[in-house]
C-alpha cells in the first residue's frame, strides 16, 4: 500500500461530497484503500493546513481552499484522461492509472496548453465527468484562444471557486462565471440572458440526467446536460 | 392627425395601405395579437425562398387598410438560423411603417433585450405590453408611462388573449406609423469606450458609402459582435472596415477581458434590466396555479406518470375521435358516390377512376378524421405549455437517440401523418437532427399504418396486441435512431428552451397550427395518393405486380412467413399504407381474412408494414427535405429492418402462437 498524497485526499473526497455534504471517515477509508485510522490522523493534518473542515464522528466537508486545490488536480487528471484517450489512443481501462500517475507532475503551463491543444474538452472519455473550469480569468474559451501567446503571470488568475451548475442542488444559487464551448452555444446562452455576471437560481433538475432548469432575469430556461455542464457560476456569495 | 410632416413618403402613406409588422420572443402571444387583430383574414405561407413560415393579414381600421406581417418568434438578430436572418431582413430592406414589439410583461427583462435590438434597427417602434393579467397574478406590477420615457418609444399594456386593449394598440401604431419622423429619435447606449469605437466604425461605414440596406450604427454593432452574415455582407463590399472592425473588437475585448460580443449582449441586458428594474414593481412573488401543475408536470413520479397520460390520452382521443368521424363521412359522404374498396378487375379505366377515387376517399375517410383531431389536441397541449413540460421530461431519453427533448414535437407529429411531422423537423437546429429526428418518424406508426394494426392485428387476434405492436414500435424507434445516431456523424447540440408558463390555450391559435401542419396533407398526399392509387391498381389488373411478388417470394414466403401474394399487397402499401389491408381485402374477397392467413401472418405481415417503407408521400418529403440520396439511404434502411425484424418476429411468433 502506497501512502496517499493530499492530493488523493482532496480528489476523493471532493468526489464523494456531492452538494457540500459531509464525507464520512469509513467511505475515504473505503475509496483510498487505506485504514481508518490512518485517514483520521491524516484528516486532521487536512484541517489544520485549511484543505477540509472536519467534525470527529461526523465527517468532513473540504474548504474552499481544499475545494481549489481539489478542482485543480481533477481537472489535470480529466484532461490527462482526454489526451491519453483521444490522442494517443490508449486504451480505456488504461488511462485512469496513467492519468494518475500523471497529473502530480504536469505543471499549471502544460495543464492550460493542453486544455488548449485538446480544443477545450468539457468531458472526460472514460466516464464522462465534467473537466472543472480552469481559474484564469476567462469568462469564454475564446479569449483564452487570443490571450495564448501571454504568459500564465500577465493573465492572472481567477479568485473564486467555479462550479458547474450540473453539480448544484435545486434551489442554489450562483453568478455565471465561465462559459465554455463553441461561438454558436455561448452566443445563445447570452441572448437568453446567460451574461456572465448574471445571477441563476437552479429551479429543478430532471430525473435520469436530464436538463437543469434555471431562472435568470425572472425568466426560466431548461438546459440540457450538455450545456448545463458548461456553465460554470461562482456560489461563494450566497444571496 | 394633424396631417401634412415634412417628410413625402409619410404623408403619400396615410392615403396608402400601412404596414404593421408584429415581432418579439416566442411564447409572448404574438401569434394570439395577430389572429385577433386580422380576425379570419390570413395568409399562411413561406417566406420567399425559405423555409420560415409567413403569416400576413389584413386589418380595416377606421377606413384604414393595414396589413399585418407576424415575424417569426425570436430573442435576438444574432444569426443562429433563418429565422432570425428572415426578420432583420425584414424590418431593414422592406421598411413597416411601424413595428409592434409584443412584450411578455412576466419577464420584462428578458423581453427589453430584443426590444433595444429593435430600437437599434431604427424601426418605427410600438411596444405591446402584453399578458399583464398574468404578470399581475405572479405579483409583478409595471408602470407603462415610466417604461415608454426609458425606451423613448409608446407602450400599450394589452391581454391579447382577451382583446383587452387592441383599440387603442392599432390606434397609437397608426399615429407612429404617420408621424414616421419619430424614427431612429432614440438611441441606445453602451459604456463610452464601446461607443467611441461604434462612432468610429460607423464614421468608416458612412464614408465608405457601402449602400447597405441596414443601418450604418447598427451594421457597425454587428461587425463588433462579429455577425457572420453581416461580415459576409460588409466584406464584399469593403475589406477595409472588416479589419478595422476587428481591430476594434479586439480592443474591447482586451478591456472587457470578455469577447467582445459577449461585452454588447452583457451591456444590452445591463441596460435592460435598469429599464425594468426602474419601471416594474414586484410585490411578494405568488405561488400561482401554474407553478403547481408545473411542480407536478416536472416530479420525478409524476412527471413521468403525467407524460405518459399526455401522449396515452392523445392516441386514445385520436383513436375514438378518429373512428367515430371516420364511419360518420364514410356513411353520409364517400359511401354514396362509389364503394370503397379497391378495384382490381374490369375495364382499366374503371380501375383508373376507382383508384383516383379510393386515394380521395381514403384521405377524406381515413386520413383526416384521424389526423385533424390528433393535431387539433396536440397543438392544444402545446401552446398551453404541457408538452415543454414532456420535452423538459424526456430530453435525456431523446439524447440516446443523437436527439433532444424539443425533438419530440416532430416525433409525435409522426404518430399523424410522416408529411407534416418531417416538415416539422425544421424547429431542430442541425441537418443531422432533422436527419434522425426524420429517420425516426418513418417508423412512427401513422394514422394509415394504425388502420392496418387494428385492422389485421386488432380485429383478429385481439387489441391487446395491437397495443403490444405499439410497444414493440416504440422499441424499433429507439434501437433504429441509437444506431442511426452512431451511423451519422456529428455532435449533438444541446437543449436551450424556455419553460414558460402554463396557460389556457388559445383556440384561434390552436386552430391555425393545426392548420398549417394539416395543410400539406391536402396538396401533398392527396396527389400522390390519387395518383399512386390509380396507377399499382392499373398494373395489378394488367398482371404486372405478380411476377414482381414472384421475385419477391424468397423474402416474403422463406424470410418472413408470408403468402406468395403479400409482395403484392407490399408493393400496393408503397403508395398507401393502408393499401396493405384494403388490398387484401380486395384481393382475396373477403374481409375475413383469417381464412387466408394465419393469426402470426397477419401480425408479421401488419409488423413489416408498419416498418418496411417510407409510403411514397413520405418518401417524396424526404428527397425534397434531404436530397434522393437521403431519403434512398433511409428507405434501404427501411427495407433491411423490416426484413430482419420481421423474419425475427414471424420465427419468435411461431413460438407463441
Amino acid at each position: 500500500m502506497t501512502p496517499k498524497s493530499t492530493a488523493d485526499y482532496l480528489k476523493v473526497i471532493g468526489a464523494l461530497s456531492k452538494n457540500g455534504d459531509l464525507v464520512g471517515t469509513t467511505e475515504i477509508s473505503h475509496k483510498l484503500d487505506v485504514a481508518p485510522a490512518s485517514v483520521t490522523e491524516m484528516l486532521k493534518k487536512l484541517a489544520e493546513d485549511g484543505y477540509v473542515n472536519y467534525s470527529p464522528y461526523q465527517g468532513s466537508t473540504l474548504t474552499e481552499k481544499g475545494l481549489q486545490e481539489a478542482q485543480k488536480i481533477m481537472r489535470k487528471h480529466r484532461l490527462l484522461e482526454t489526451f491519453l484517450f483521444n490522442k494517443l489512443k490508449i486504451g480505456k481501462d488504461k488511462v485512469h492509472e496513467e492519468a494518475c500517475e500523471m497529473e502530480h507532475a504536469l505543471s499549471d503551463e502544460a495543464e492550460e496548453s493542453l486544455c488548449r491543444f485538446l480544443n477545450h474538452p468539457d468531458k472526460c472519455p472514460d466516464d464522462g465527468k465534467i473537466i472543472p473550469a480552469c481559474n484564469l480569468p476567462f469568462a469564454t474559451c475564446e479569449e483564452c484562444i487570443q490571450m495564448h501567446n501571454k504568459g500564465l503571470e500577465q493573465v492572472g488568475q481567477r479568485e473564486a471557486n467555479l462550479v458547474s451548475i450540473c453539480t448544484l442542488k435545486v434551489g442554489a444559487c450562483g453568478k455565471v462565471s465561465f462559459i465554455r464551448g463553441e461561438h454558436r452555444v455561448l452566443q445563445r446562452l447570452l441572448d437568453i440572458g446567460l451574461t456572465p455576471g448574471t445571477s441563476i437560481k437552479v429551479e429543478k433538475i430532471a430525473p435520469l440526467k436530464g436538463p437543469v432548469e434555471v431562472c435568470v432575469r425572472g425568466s426560466k430556461v431548461a438546459l440540457g446536460q450538455d450545456i448545463a455542464a458548461n456553465v460554470f457560476v461562482d456560489c461563494t456569495q450566497k444571496t | 392627425m394633424s396631417g401634412h410632416s415634412s417628410s413625402t413618403s409619410s404623408s403619400k402613406k396615410t392615403q396608402k395601405n400601412i404596414t404593421i409588422a408584429l415581432a418579439g420572443n416566442a411564447n409572448v402571444g404574438k401569434s394570439v395579437l395577430f389572429n385577433q387583430l386580422t380576425g379570419s383574414s390570413q395568409i399562411i405561407g413561406n417566406w420567399p425562398g425559405k423555409t420560415v413560415e409567413k403569416a400576413e393579414g389584413t386589418l380595416n381600421f377606421e377606413g384604414q387598410q393595414i396589413t399585418i406581417i407576424d415575424l417569426p418568434g425570436i430573442y435576438s438578430f444574432s444569426t443562429f438560423g433563418m429565422e432570425e436572418i428572415v426578420s432583420r431582413e425584414y424590418i431593414a430592406t422592406e421598411n413597416p411603417d411601424v413595428v409592434i414589439n409584443v412584450v411578455d410583461a412576466a419577464v420584462l427583462e428578458r423581453n427589453l433585450f430584443f426590444t433595444l435590438q429593435l430600437i437599434e434597427m431604427g424601426a418605427p417602434l410600438v411596444i405591446c405590453l402584453n399578458q399583464v393579467d398574468i404578470a399581475k397574478n405572479k405579483g409583478i406590477v409595471i408602470d407603462t408611462k415610466k417604461l415608454g420615457q426609458a425606451l423613448g418609444v409608446p407602450v400599450v399594456p394589452t391581454v391579447a388573449i382577451r382583446g383587452e386593449g387592441m383599440y387603442e394598440l392599432t390606434k397609437t401604431a397608426l399615429s407612429v406609423a404617420r408621424n414616421a419622423s419619430s424614427n431612429g429619435k432614440t438611441h441606445v447606449r453602451y459604456g463610452a469606450e464601446i461607443e467611441e469605437r461604434i462612432a468610429k466604425l460607423d464614421q468608416a461605414i458612412q464614408t465608405g458609402n457601402l449602400r447597405l440596406t441596414y443601418p450604418s450604427r447598427w451594421v457597425a454593432i454587428k461587425l463588433l459582435e462579429n455577425d457572420p452574415e453581416i461580415k459576409k455582407l460588409v466584406a464584399s463590399k469593403s475589406e477595409d472596415v472588416i479589419k478595422m472592425s476587428e481591430a476594434l473588437a479586439a480592443e474591447i475585448s482586451s478591456i472587457h477581458k470578455e469577447p467582445c460580443f459577449a461585452v454588447i449582449a452583457s451591456e444590452r441586458y445591463f441596460l435592460a434590466n435598469k429599464i425594468a428594474g426602474e419601471s416594474q414593481r414586484q410585490s411578494e412573488i405568488r405561488t400561482t396555479f401554474s407553478d403547481k401543475l408545473d411542480w407536478i408536470a416536472t416530479h420525478r413520479v409524476y412527471g413521468y406518470l403525467m407524460s405518459a397520460a399526455v401522449v396515452g390520452g392523445l392516441l386514445l382521443w385520436t383513436f375514438f375521435v378518429g373512428n367515430f368521424l371516420s364511419k360518420l363521412i364514410s356513411t353520409y359522404v364517400t359511401s354514396r358516390v362509389q364503394p370503397l374498396d379497391p378495384k382490381v378487375s374490369g375495364s382499366i379505366l374503371a380501375i383508373v377512376w376507382n383508384g383516383i377515387w379510393g386515394g380521395v376517399d381514403a384521405g377524406i375517410t381515413l386520413i383526416v378524421p384521424f389526423v385533424i383531431p390528433f393535431y387539433l389536441l396536440l397543438a392544444m397541449i402545446e401552446d398551453s405549455g404541457l408538452l415543454t413540460r414532456v420535452a423538459f421530461m424526456m430530453d435525456s431519453a431523446m439524447h440516446k437517440i443523437g436527439l433532444h427533448g424539443k425533438a419530440l414535437i416532430p416525433i409525435i407529429l409522426g404518430y399523424g401523418c410522416g408529411v407534416p411531422a418531417i416538415a416539422s423537423c425544421k424547429i431542430m437546429e442541425t441537418r443531422r437532427e432533422r436527419l434522425l429526428a426524420s429517420f425516426a418518424i418513418t417508423f412512427a406508426p401513422c394514422a394509415a399504418r394504425t388502420i392496418v394494426i387494428f385492422g389485421m392485428v386488432g380485429l383478429f387476434l385481439g387489441v391487446q396486441w395491437a397495443l403490444a405492436l405499439y410497444v414493440v414500435d416504440v422499441a424499433i424507434i429507439f434501437v433504429m435512431g441509437r444506431i442511426a445516431m452512431k451511423a451519422v456523424p456529428g455532435k449533438s447540440t444541446g437543449l436551450i428552451m424556455e419553460m414558460h408558463s402554463f396557460k389556457v390555450p388559445s383556440f384561434s391559435v390552436v386552430r391555425k397550427q393545426t392548420w398549417i401542419r394539416t395543410k400539406s396533407i391536402f396538396y401533398f398526399v392527396f396527389p400522390i395518393y390519387m395518383l399512386g392509387s390509380a396507377l399499382v391498381q392499373v398494373l395489378f389488373a394488367l398482371n404486372l405486380l405478380a411476377p414482381i411478388g414472384n421475385v419477391m417470394s424468397p423474402l416474403t414466403v422463406t424470410v418472413l412467413g408470408l403468402p406468395v401474394i403479400t409482395g403484392i399487397l407490399l408493393i400496393f402499401g408503397v403508395v398507401r399504407k393502408e393499401l396493405v389491408l384494403l388490398g387484401a381485402v380486395a384481393i382475396f374477397g373477403t374481409a375475413n381474412l383469417a381464412l387466408f392467413m394465419t393469426p402470426v401472418q397477419l401480425t408479421t405481415l401488419a409488423l413489416v408494414s408498419l416498418i418496411y417503407f417510407p409510403c411514397i408521400s413520405v418518401f417524396t418529403i424526404l428527397a425534397k427535405e434531404f436530397g434522393w440520396k437521403a431519403a434512398t439511404t433511409i428507405s434501404v434502411a427501411n427495407i433491411i429492418s423490416a426484413i430482419l425484424i420481421g423474419g425475427l418476429a414471424f420465427r419468435l411468433l411461431t413460438l407463441f402462437l
